[in-house]
């Protein structure tokens, strides 16, 4: 059970530090005219396609000892990143990104740019915009978003492997526990884990397709 | 409501701006247009795609010029020559979009209030429900726009442009799709709030019914460019240009050639196309043989089962109904007379004259109705 609670744990501050992270990201990325911003969106979106290992390997690499993140996190905390905590929020972050960020852009751009407009015609800056029209218009987009980087944060495997080890109470979530089980043979264990994985995900993807379906808005389509 | 006096004073709003908009390939659109705006209702009229929008665009601040110069009252909107480009949120502009753009989950007085963050709670109060009871929405405060008719959320896109106190409002098309009366009430709340207020309103429309019921002043747009102004009669019934005359109601536009020009009267006979109908038309700057265009409204057809006699009107031409088409209360009548007239008659009319596809009838138009575009 320690292992499922340390992978809710790890879901929920990510998803949260994501949100906070991905909405100024998406913003740009939503409204910007820039011509090269197809370079940004590209980097936002390669975890889709690397393998986790990869990601995982250059997290490694970066957190190690020798690494830029690893150097700076010991000079502020005194010890490593790699194999900690801390660590695997990281490669967790970098891992989920574009599951929150994409939601988070795709919810912004439908959102009419009259309303935009008339917001500035009104009077508002774009902070008061944002915080007054574009977030409250996106809800579904921000539950999505968060909802989707919680659940593939809590099924991660292979970046947790490479990036956190196998620290039973520190790095070991569901995945690796079941995993682990499934090596030592012990079947009843990891199906029980199993099963409870697939309760969460089936749970938390209908939540995500019933707000997209616009099941329960609170104003009304016109 | 004229200017009693201190002319200088009247709040105006002074325009002089290009822009090129640089379509999806080379297909590009010149905005260049000069024009003041007085106080009161001005109408910005001409057919879609004529830059209307894209000028008030310009005027809000939402779209920059590439050249020219924005002066509302005293204050410089917007100046290229001294690189002065008040942003949008500054502009004290009222705008109210085509869609209205209230905010969808906000209610009608939330979304009033919004642009008045910068007061304090209880003048904000004030300011709000003496916005909405002059729009006539009070009752509706709470609701949110979509649980509210088309005319009521018109009203509260104006309250809510308007609670701001404005220097200028730009109506972009606010009110299309209510019925005359609708629309009349509405028109009359917004005049009655401007005889106090005095700002220039810029309304823009493409239709010919609103430019009539608003008639103060109009501005005429097309292609970018400014092409006539003044009064709602003689910038839209002597039109200049083919397309501004379909836009402005006229049914008929028949080419023709000059016969002969009788000044002495004041008219010209032409000859319409390759038939042998000739109609009188006021005189133009035209010789004899030059091709024209002749632009005559519908409505301004009188349609005779018989032969008519002892008329002022002095042309008469005789034809057949070739179609009749009933559309609301009107009748539209094809008649074949070398060329084809179309003619507007009411439901009643058409019953009484017993009108029929096929029937012989008469054409009486006035001279004065047969307008020359060149």
């Amino acid at each position: 059970m320690d292992a499922l609670f340390l992978s809710l744990r790890l879901a929920l501050c990510v998803s949260a530090i994501l949100l906070v992270i991905g909405m100024p990201v998406a913003y740009w990325l939503a409204y910007s005219s820039w011509r090269g911003k197809f370079l940004l969106e590209s980097v936002v979106a390669l975890p889709l396609v690397l393998p986790p290992t990869v990601i995982g390997f250059y997290a490694l690499v970066a957190m190690g000892p020798r690494g830029p993140l690893g150097k700076l996190w010991f000079m502020f905390f005194g010890h490593g990143l790699a194999f900690t905590f801390g660590g695997l929020i990281l490669a967790s972050v970098l891992y989920s990104f574009p599951f929150a960020v994409q939601p988070l852009i795709a919810s912004f751009e439908s959102v009419d740019r009259k309303l935009l407009d008339a917001s500035a015609v009104l009077g508002a800056g774009r902070l008061r915009t944002f915080w007054r029209v574009i977030l409250p218009l996106s809800l579904p987009g921000v539950l999505t978003a968060g909802v989707l980087s919680f659940a593939h944060t809590i099924g991660e495997f292979g970046v947790v492997l490479m990036v956190g080890g196998n620290l039973a109470g520190l790095t070991r979530t569901v995945s690796i526990d079941i995993y682990d089980h499934v090596q030592s043979l012990e079947y009843a264990d990891a199906n029980r884990m199993a099963l409870v994985l697939l309760a969460i995900s089936f749970g938390v993807l209908s939540l995500v397709y019933a707000v997209n379906r616009r099941v329960w808005t609170p104003w009304a389509a016109k | 409501m004229d200017p009693v006096g201190g002319e200088i004073k009247t709040p105006m709003l002074a325009v002089q701006i290009r822009k090129e908009r640089r379509n999806s390939g080379a297909s590009s659109f010149l905005l260049d247009v000069s024009m003041e705006v007085p106080a009161g209702i001005t109408i910005l009229f001409g057919p879609s795609g004529a830059g209307k929008s894209t000028l008030l665009d310009c005027i809000a601040g939402l779209v920059r010029p590439d050249a020219g110069r924005i002066v509302a009252g005293e204050e410089v909107l917007f100046d290229s020559s001294i690189g002065i480009n008040v942003p949008a949120q500054k502009r004290r502009t009222a705008y109210v979009f085509q869609t209205l753009a209230l905010f969808p989950h906000l209610s009608v007085e939330e979304n009033v209030a919004y642009g008045l963050k910068d007061l304090h709670e209880e003048e904000r109060q004030r300011r709000v429900e003496e916005i909405l009871g002059a729009f006539r929405v009070e009752k509706l405060c709470r609701q949110k726009p979509g649980a509210i008719s088309g005319g009521e959320r018109q009203r509260a896109a104006l309250a809510r442009s308007l609670v701001t106190d404005p220097r200028v409002l730009l109506l972009d098309e606010p009110l299309t799709g209510l019925d005359a009366d609708l629309k009349a009430a509405i028109v009359d709340d917004l005049r009655l709030w401007n005889a106090a207020k005095r700002i220039p309103i810029l309304y823009v429309t493409h239709t010919r019914e609103e430019v009539d019921a608003l008639g103060e002043r109009v501005i005429a747009l097309e292609n970018g460019r400014v092409v006539s102004h003044g009064a709602p009669m003689d910038v839209l019934d002597a039109p200049r240009r083919k397309r501004l005359a379909q836009a402005a109601g006229f049914e008929n536009l028949l080419s023709g050639a000059v016969r002969d020009l009788r000044e002495a009267d004041g008219v010209m006979r032409v000859r319409l196309g390759e038939s042998p109908c000739e109609i009188e038309v006021p005189l133009g700057y035209a010789a004899a043989g030059d091709h024209v265009q002749v632009a005559i409204r519908a409505g301004d057809i009188l349609l005779a089962t018989e032969r008519p006699r002892g008329l002022s009107a002095r042309n008469v031409i005789e034809g057949r109904i070739v179609s009749l088409e009933q559309r609301g209360t009107l009748v539209t009548a094809r008649v074949d007379c070398g060329v084809v007239f179309v003619v507007h008659v009411t439901p009643g009319a058409a019953r009484a004259l017993e009108l029929s596809v096929g029937k012989q009838v008469w054409l009486v138009l006035k001279t004065h109705s047969c307008h020359l575009v060149k």
